[in-house]
């Protein structure tokens, strides 16, 4: 590695010794095990168990949560650079870590108490057992607020009923993080609680498998609770104090979102660069071309500028600052950044890159899903404006 | 038992590597530089044989590089090795495989071992020297190319890799063993083991510390001298065969192998 000046005010743009090294061994897994599956995981639509296997000997269902349960301990920006390097992989892989570890998990691992954390934790990093997270219902997407699942106090539980929708990994999880009414009456402002809820148990219906236009071999399905009882002691944090459990980890999730749109970018770009210099139209290389030039310059810029805020935004998680603004401007910008880089890169590919071969029709039709999910970028926009006119 | 894996930091094996024409050696600067590939063989044998007798085996990695070597130190700890040492000073530069052999017989004397592992050799200058010139350093026996290794009280024995088949060889510890790449499939190392790394002891020795007589290294105290490089010839342009039926196009490159002696 290159050394580095350190400025006099102390600002580093170098990453930590061990995250290098951390960088390096997902990118090698990635090569070497994600990437020759890739087209494999779409035809079929399924992650061969080897590789999930492969994945759970890594660690990687661990990678954010405390060493104490077993987890790796990496951090957000550790959590971010993991992703960046998964990213370059098929987004079946990333999704699936990411239901897990960036919310499903990450919930309870934020706001869930000692006992329950250490009952549990400990499987979900080992990856064990896997987690999603359950908010979305029919009737509340974007108006999260408005859940219709509610959970009734009898004796020593609750009683879930009611209905999510578009659940990653919900067919294979076997815990999910459920989102439900306890106070009708009082709404997001107190009247919603988040529960831990196991997917295996009675009362528990899983629905088929959501036919979608992409994220092929990640999967989302339908949770129907009908008198789930679910025990007391597994309500996460507080009776009431769900929808705030809920926004803050999509916070977390948003910004690993964000992590992920970079690496799988950034892999379109290499791609793209590579493709340019070999294809040859009008006797020279097609980046010989200013058009083609200028389109792998803008896609270059733009990378750069979301790789530097997903890592200024992850730098602030880990310094423990409030980090909600940021991560829907990183959320909202990320993934228009890599739709846009992948339309580019297509572009670029010309007809080559409509076809299944390259890989690149499939990253365009995977990144669709990034404006929307984990927020829409419209709600995104509302966040950053209410943190704006705060006051 | 205490085992310590001699390892060397390489330059990446997919970089093009660049000769400087002033000073005749690689240029180390210009590329990335990670673990020698071959070495990893020799970590994965010596972290099963601590796996499997935990309590009372003990996996050090002992390597001499400028301090950018600590890098793959990490990886090597990461991937679950005990400790590390690295030889480290400016006058190092520029030592041939017998003052690197006599540095490493020294370093090792200094921290003392039971089973010195290694690879065959390293990707950069493919020597293959600095196993055996070592062991006849520290005056012990070298058991090479192993492609199975057992340890058994206080001897070790391995299977020697031979062109058609494998000898068995045995011998008292201390011992050098190399080992090939067939002998295992290294790990990666996990992310846990990556963060947990930075936890682990790394120490920096340098000559004076392992007592090394400073004229028996470096450029000036090596006995080889790179005298000049030049560019392997570009290879001459094959012969195309074109044939309309494929079975006499067959016969004339079976006869074209039978000229040149290949079948």
């Amino acid at each position: 590695m290159s050394s580095v000046m350190h400025s006099p005010s102390g600002l580093n743009f170098e990453l930590p010794e061990e995250l290098v090294l951390l960088k390096r061994t997902i990118r090698e897994f990635v090569e070497k095990e994600l990437w020759p599956i890739a087209s494999q995981v779409e035809e079929t639509d399924e992650i061969p168990q080897a590789t999930i296997d492969a994945m759970r000997s890594l660690g990687l269902f661990g990678l954010p949560f405390a060493e104490q349960y077993g987890g790796a301990g990496v951090g957000e920006l550790g959590y971010c650079v993991a992703l960046e390097e998964l990213g370059r992989a098929s987004a079946a892989f990333s999704n699936l870590l990411g239901a897990h570890c960036s919310i499903g998990a990450m919930a309870l691992h934020l706001d869930g108490g000692p006992e329950l954390k250490a009952r549990f934790m400990p499987a979900l990093c080992a990856g064990e057992k896997l987690a999603c997270f359950a908010l979305s219902e029919p009737g509340a997407g974007s108006d999260a607020a408005n859940i219709a699942t509610r959970a009734v106090l009898d004796g020593d539980g609750y009683v879930l009923n009611g209905v999510k929708h578009f659940i990653t990994s919900g067919d294979i999880a076997d815990y999910a993080t459920v989102f439900a009414v306890t106070d009708p009456a009082r709404g997001a402002r107190g009247g919603i609680t988040a529960f831990w809820v196991d997917l295996n148990g009675p009362g528990v219906t899983r629905g088929p498998k959501d036919r979608k236009m992409g994220l092929f071999g990640s999967h989302t399905c339908e949770l129907i609770f009908r008198d789930a009882r679910v025990p007391a002691d597994h309500v996460i944090g507080s009776v009431g104090a769900g929808f705030k459990t809920a926004m803050k980890t999509l916070d977390m999730g948003r910004l690993s979102l964000a992590a992920g749109c970079v690496g799988s970018a950034q892999f379109m770009l290499e791609k793209s660069v590579a493709y340019a210099k070999e294809r040859v139209q009008f006797g020279q290389p097609i980046a010989r071309q200013q058009a083609v030039q200028f389109m792998l310059a803008d896609m270059a810029t733009e990378i750069f500028a979301a790789r530097n805020m997903v890592y200024h935004t992850a730098w602030k998680a880990d310094r423990g600052e409030r980090f909600s603004m940021e991560a829907a401007m990183v959320k909202r910008y990320c993934s228009d950044m890599a739709i846009h880089v992948v339309d580019r890169a297509l572009q670029i590919h010309g007809g080559s890159g409509f076809m299944k071969e390259t890989g690149i029709e499939r990253a365009y039709r995977d990144a669709r899903i990034l404006a929307i999910y984990e927020g829409t970028n419209e709600i995104q926009r509302l966040i950053i404006a209410e943190e704006l006119l705060r006051g | 038992m205490k085992i310590v894996v001699t390892v060397k930091h390489v330059p990446d094996t997919n970089a093009e590597k660049v000769l400087d024409p002033q000073t005749k050696r690689l240029n180390r600067s210009a590329v990335e530089n990670v673990l020698n590939p071959f070495d990893e063989y020799a970590i994965e044998e010596a972290l099963r044989l601590r796996d499997a007798s935990p309590d009372t085996t003990r996996v050090t990695i002992a390597s001499i590089a400028p301090r950018s070597g600590l890098e793959i130190l990490r990886k090597a700890l990461a991937m679950g090795a005990d400790d590390a040492v690295l030889l480290s000073d400016d006058a190092i530069a520029g030592s041939d495989t017998m003052a690197t052999a006599y540095l490493l017989a020294l370093l090792l004397r200094h921290i003392g071992c039971d089973l010195v592992l290694s690879g065959t050799q390293s990707t950069d200058a493919l020597n293959g020297i600095v196993p055996a010139a070592l062991a006849e350093l520290l005056g012990v026996p070298c058991l090479t190319f192993a492609k199975k290794l057992m340890v058994e009280g206080n001897s070790v024995e391995i299977q020697r890799e031979t062109e058609d088949g494998y000898a068995r060889v045995r011998a008292p510890m201390p011992a050098l063993v190399s080992v090939t790449k067939g002998i295992n499939e290294p790990r990666y190392p996990t992310l846990k083991g990556i963060m947990g790394a930075k936890k682990k002891e790394i120490r920096t020795l340098s000559l004076t510390d392992i007592g090394a007589d400073p004229t028996r290294v470096g450029a000036a105290g090596s006995k080889t001298v790179v005298e000049s490089f030049a560019a392997a010839g570009a290879r001459a342009k094959g012969t195309v065969i074109t044939a309309t039926d494929p079975r006499e196009g067959a016969r004339r490159i079976f006869d074209f192998l039978i000229e040149r002696k290949a079948l």
